[in-house]
């Protein structure tokens, strides 16, 4: 497993998800957004968390159109992984790659916590390390979550199975008080139409090492770095 | 020519920020506000002065950038003449501000 991370002026989280993904044993290279292309033999691209370019405009508006996401964008297209986590999601949303924004908090606060999300379906390449409605314990923290999409688009997510995580409570259960950030239908993350692109706004980063209190994220870098 | 556009977000869309100014209005005992939207504003300076060609590019502008159309609409107003302003909208003077 080759992973490239793609690093935008204001990227802060990219030293975090190489460290999680080399940890689980792949190889990883950072990109920065003005290439043109991605590393020969990219199997994964991960765009990280942060904020780039200060949020100016939309979060992620401005970083969704740098050279190197039409490189991300052909990578797709040929079937590569792509993970977008946290600004990644947002990054991804405004580059088209998966439909929908990320709009501000319904409560207009930033959250930042420890969460539970349910792994909606785990049989694609980010989730096989875990069992089909599994609540895993994840870290949030942003102030644009609110997944918002139009009603046409909500229903094809949702009845094609393309819902990646929702927020939930201890027990897997989905409701209004676990669903802090005022998602459609708790939203945590979604799927491209092949389900080789993943957006959530957890961190699954966080929570590789029991020193930091939670190690439920691994599983999605360990699924990862054996899908190839 | 100079050209001003307006991002506003579609009708239905959740501006929870043009709620929250709302609500701020009305605790300053304003009465007769039945609603808020918050939106954008670009004033944009443009190398053309010929009306077709600047409609065109900032079209593009909009629907590439400046605007994301999921949420958004955008509107756009061209100045004409000179981009003069009036006195409200003289620029900060750049001593004297504390």
């Amino acid at each position: 497993m080759k992973a490239a991370i793609v690093v935008f002026p204001g990227s802060n989280r990219d030293g975090d998800v190489a460290r999680a993904l080399r940890a689980s044993g792949a190889a990883v290279e950072t990109v920065w957004h003005a290439e043109a292309a991605l590393p020969d033999g990219t199997d994964l691209a991960v765009l990280p968390g942060g904020f780039s370019y200060g949020d100016y405009l939309r979060c992620g508006a401005i970083a969704a159109r740098a050279p190197a996401m039409d490189a991300v964008r052909r990578h797709a297209a040929r079937g590569g992984l792509v993970l977008g986590i946290c600004n990644g999601f947002q990054i991804l949303c405004e580059s088209g790659l998966l439909p929908g924004i990320l709009m501000r908090n319904a409560n207009l606060r930033f959250i930042c916590h420890r969460q539970k999300v349910r792994v909606e379906r785990a049989d694609t390449a980010f989730t096989r390390g875990y069992a089909d409605g599994q609540a895993i314990d994840i870290c949030v923290a942003h102030g644009e979550g609110n997944y918002t999409t139009d009603p046409t688009t909500l229903a094809r997510l949702e009845g094609d199975g393309r819902v990646a995580f929702r927020y939930c409570d201890a027990d897997g259960a989905v409701t209004t008080d676990a669903n802090r950030n005022g998602s459609m239908n708790a939203i945590a993350g979604i799927y491209s139409e092949n389900r080789n692109v993943l957006g959530l706004m957890p961190h699954p980063e966080n929570f590789v090492d029991p020193l930091v209190g939670g190690t439920d994220g691994r599983a999605m870098f360990d699924g990862l770095a054996q899908a190839a | 020519m100079r050209a001003r556009i307006i991002v506003t977000l579609k009708n239905g869309v959740l501006d929870p920020q043009g709620k929250a100014i709302g609500g701020a209005l009305a605790s300053l005992g304003l009465d007769g506000v039945d609603g808020v939207r918050q939106g954008k504003v670009f004033d944009v300076d443009l190398a053309t002065s010929d009306e077709g060609e600047a409609r065109a590019v900032l079209g593009i502008a909009c629907e590439k950038l400046l605007a994301n159309t999921v949420i958004e609409n955008y509107r756009i107003e061209l100045e004409a003449g000179a981009a003069g302003g009036d006195a409200s909208d003289a620029e900060m003077p750049a001593e004297g501000h504390p």
